[in-house]
């Protein structure tokens, strides 16, 4: 019976999806409507070939659902490597603006290649850790299986689409023109939806756990995920020119549209890359170093005055513009008490080491989980350093904004996903170890390096700039001009690809470790290979 | 919690609370005193700050803040300062002969400052930060001027603007778009580009056509460019002879532009810049190195 309803469901999509190509009003839109198409078709012909076939017998309600996590790794992994070279290469075009090939002009040229490599970074690659781990995570510290069977699987693929729809549509020029938050009105419900049923599924089996308490990585995810829900909807709201094209109108428009965006814009950064992330160190940290977490009762603490303060920070990111001077002062005043909530993750996740520091010598895959918290230190320190109207006034505008967020997207959100990748792929892939941890040393090293190379140019390049923005002389007549300090940024221009370059290669290392892992690395004995959704005494 | 005097140091002293999740467990341990301390003077400081600066909003303001601050209120503050105390000497740059100015070495040396920063501000962006200019924008560094290189000149330009629509006095001409409006036949284009080329001792694409270039060139261009191509500047007519080219002198760009015209196009800054201002740029200019003496 439910093959039916898919049936009638699949192909209204297809026919709807059609329909919409050949009334399309731009090329984004036509592109994508076709991907839909295709896809919605694919999957009818499949479910009509399978429907009243003999269904095969249930599968194993004890084990937990480890095939759409398996499916999440190899995303992440792709995913990673594709925004990292899209990263490196808009790296190169604003070092050497003659890769503005002139015959790219208008799909490849950085305007439409930078929302590429944001988005493919921030959703592609670090929605897919997030998606993943959350899944593997909840089901270990809830004892077991993913509740709504199959609809995992519907946020698995329905979040690849997202991507794919919104990668495609950036290429061909729909965009909503908010950072973070470009894909168009068609693509952002999409997304309502996947993220609705990944709040179900993420929900549905915190509440069948068979665990007496819900573990703090669970309240971390879950923070996350609602979080996301509100922030999506609210800074989407728009109205399409046409429901055959991709433009849209926004709801909020001037300073109100601005402020929407950056408590949005700010919250991305809280509760996708801060909370979700702190989900994975509560989890993968405590298990690779095998010791208690520091305190719990720093972690309640922390979780809240986290979740609380983060929300209000935004105003930062618009201080000296249209935004009202009150609004601006709270959002200074939240973001730097939220300084030692921040903290309190790092000093959780160092401390769980305390006893077992010797692992660093030993095993590179803690080391690699170490500096992602340091990283994450060091940014959560920098950001409300930054959100002070003094500092900011010198900051804003300036390339330091771009090596504060790269600190703590590759050192944190990077190394962490890393060290939860390596963690992962021997235990879903029945490996007993990885297929070699010196490869994953000359990850280390090289991610590590290309980091520092990243940020050190980064500041040096944005406080140069800030200074020489407002340098004056004697009479208060300013000293350069806007294309002086252009120039003068050349040489770390060229430091900062070359250490995305360095980042990319500990990557691509990264994914053949993996793929040799799969491949090679000797399997667990059987018995003891199939993991039971049973708790932890 | 963290104020009753903790002695226990080592792991093994504290219990753990008991659960455990796919093994991982936690430690009862207290909040670290330094990271709740610091914690609890970020909010007090926090306190503190709303109080003294604009923050809490109520229906239809805000708290205004003790000390009176305000973003827009300091900006305001620093331009007054700065205007007040540039005051005497900007009444002075902008009252007195603009010819005299080049001999007056203080008055001078502050024009070319204060010219130099409203350059770099306002002008790099079409003339570059060296002044040496682009394609369709004039080079300002050598001698060679469409509409006068004198300070009165400059100063004109600059105030005006060039064929913009917002300043009647803007200085304005305009070349015929000879192919496009029919005014010459193609053939004649194409012989017109070569006589030019030819005038600034260029090798001509055809020489074949130079002469029939001559004539065309006699009938339809002398009347700006003059009859032997030096231009007239109370009409903006380029010099031809020289080999400094505002949009190319290659053959295939003299047809465009003899096949199109150009109708290059600069703003008043009358209505951007204060006389001051547009005098301390004038003279910037005219000491770039190609200003002319008053005639």
């Amino acid at each position: 019976m439910l093959n039916y309803i898919k049936l009638i469901v699949l192909g209204g999509v297809a026919l709807f999806a059609l329909i919409a190509a050949n009334y399309a009003r731009d090329v984004a839109y036509m592109v994508n409507a076709l991907t839909i198409f295709l896809i919605a078709a694919g999957l009818f012909l499949w479910t009509l070939r399978n429907t009243d076939e003999p269904v095969p017998a249930r599968v194993r309600e004890l084990s937990y659902m480890d095939d759409v996590v398996r499916a999440g790794v190899i995303a992440t992994a792709f995913w990673g490597v594709v925004g990292f070279a899209v990263g490196v290469f808009i790296a190169t075009q604003l070092a050497f603006p003659a890769l503005n090939f002139e015959w790219a002009q208008g799909f490849a040229n950085f305007g439409r290649l930078r929302p590429l490599h944001t988005s493919a970074v921030i959703f592609a690659f670090g929605g897919n850790a997030l998606i993943c781990t959350s899944f593997y995570v909840v089901q270990r510290t809830s004892a077991t299986r993913l509740w709504g069977g199959n609809l995992a699987w519907w946020v698995f693929w329905g979040y690849q689409l997202f991507i794919v729809l919104a990668a495609t549509g950036y290429l061909l020029g729909a965009t909503q023109s908010k950072e973070y938050a470009e894909p168009e009105w068609y693509v952002d419900w999409l997304l309502t939806v996947v993220w609705v049923a990944y709040l179900l599924v993420f929900v549905g089996t915190i509440i069948k756990r068979k665990e007496p308490h819900i573990y703090v990585a669970n309240w971390f995810y879950l923070s996350f995920i609602i979080t996301v829900a509100m922030l999506h909807i609210f800074n989407n709201l728009s109205i399409p020119v046409s429901i055959w094209g991709s433009k849209s109108v926004q709801v909020f428009s001037g300073v109100q549209d601005a402020m929407t965006q950056w408590w949005y814009g700010h919250n991305a950064v809280g509760f996708f890359l801060t909370a979700g992330f702190l989900g994975m160190m509560y989890y993968f940290v405590p298990k690779q170093a095998e010791r208690p977490v520091f305190s719990y009762k720093l972690s309640i603490v922390h979780f809240w005055a986290l979740i609380f303060l983060y929300i209000w920070a935004g105003p930062h990111h618009l201080h000296y513009t249209a935004l009202p001077d009150w609004a601006s002062t709270l959002g200074m005043v939240f973001s730097i008490i939220l300084w030692m909530p921040s903290w309190g993750g790092m000093i959780n996740g160092l401390m769980t080491l305390s006893g077992a520091w010797d692992k660093l010598r030993t095993d590179p895959i803690m080391r690699m989980l170490v500096i992602s918290i340091g990283f994450y230190g060091m940014s959560t320190f920098e950001g409300p350093m930054m959100s002070i109207r003094a500092v900011n006034s010198l900051s804003h505008y300036t390339d330091w904004t771009i090596g504060h967020v790269h600190s703590g997207a590759l050192g944190w959100n990077g190394m962490i996903t890393f060290g939860a990748l390596y963690f992962l792929t021997p235990k879903l892939w029945n490996r007993e170890r990885l297929y070699s941890l010196s490869l994953v040393s000359w990850h280390f090293w090289l991610a590590t390096i290309g980091i520092v190379l990243y940020a050190a140019s980064m500041w040096v390049t944005g406080i140069m700039e800030g200074l020489m923005w407002r340098e004056v002389d004697a009479n208060g007549f300013l000293v350069n001009s806007f294309a002086d300090t252009v120039s003068a940024k050349f040489p770390m221009y060229v430091v900062r690809a070359l250490g995305g370059l360095l980042y990319i290669s500990g990557a691509i290392i990264m994914c053949y470790n993996l793929w040799m892992t799969v491949k090679r690395a000797p399997a667990v004995e059987a018995g003891t290979a199939t993991a039971h959704a049973t708790p932890a005494e | 919690m963290s104020d009753k005097k903790d002695t226990k140091r080592d792991d093994l002293d504290y219990e753990t609370t008991g659960h455990s999740w796919d093994g991982i467990e936690e430690y009862n341990k207290p909040l670290p005193r330094w990271w709740l301390m610091v914690f609890y003077a970020t909010i007090i400081w926090g306190v503190g700050y709303t109080i003294a600066y604009p923050a809490w909003p109520g229906v239809r303001s805000a708290t205004a803040g003790l000390l009176g601050w305000s973003t827009r209120g300091a900006v305001a503050e620093e331009i007054s300062a700065q205007e007040a105390k540039l005051a005497p000497i900007n009444e002075q740059l902008a009252s007195v002969e603009l010819a005299s100015i080049a001999g007056n070495p203080d008055l001078n040396g502050y024009a070319q400052n204060a010219g130099a920063a409203v350059f770099r501000t306002w002008c790099a962006q079409c003339h570059g930060s060296g002044a040496a200019g682009a394609k369709g924008y004039p080079n300002l560094l050598d001698d060679d001027w469409l509409w006068g290189g004198s300070i009165e000149d400059i100063h004109t330009t600059i105030t005006h603007g060039i064929r913009n629509e917002d300043d009647p006095e803007a200085r304005f001409s305009q070349m015929p778009a000879f192919g496009r409006d029919g005014l010459l036949e193609r053939g004649q284009i194409d012989a017109v580009a070569n006589y030019v080329m030819t005038l600034s001792g260029e090798e001509p694409d055809d020489a074949a056509l130079v002469a029939e270039g001559a004539t065309v060139y006699a009938d339809n261009c002398a009347a700006c460019h003059a009859e032997d191509g030096t231009g007239d500047r109370m009409q903006g007519a380029p010099n031809l002879t020289d080999a400094i080219w505002l949009y190319g002198g290659d053959y295939p760009t003299i047809r465009e532009t003899v096949y199109n015209a150009r109708f290059g196009v600069m703003p008043n800054w009358n209505a951007r810049l204060s006389e001051a201002e547009i005098r301390a740029v004038a003279t910037y200019v005219h000491g770039l190195g190609g200003g002319e003496a008053a005639e």
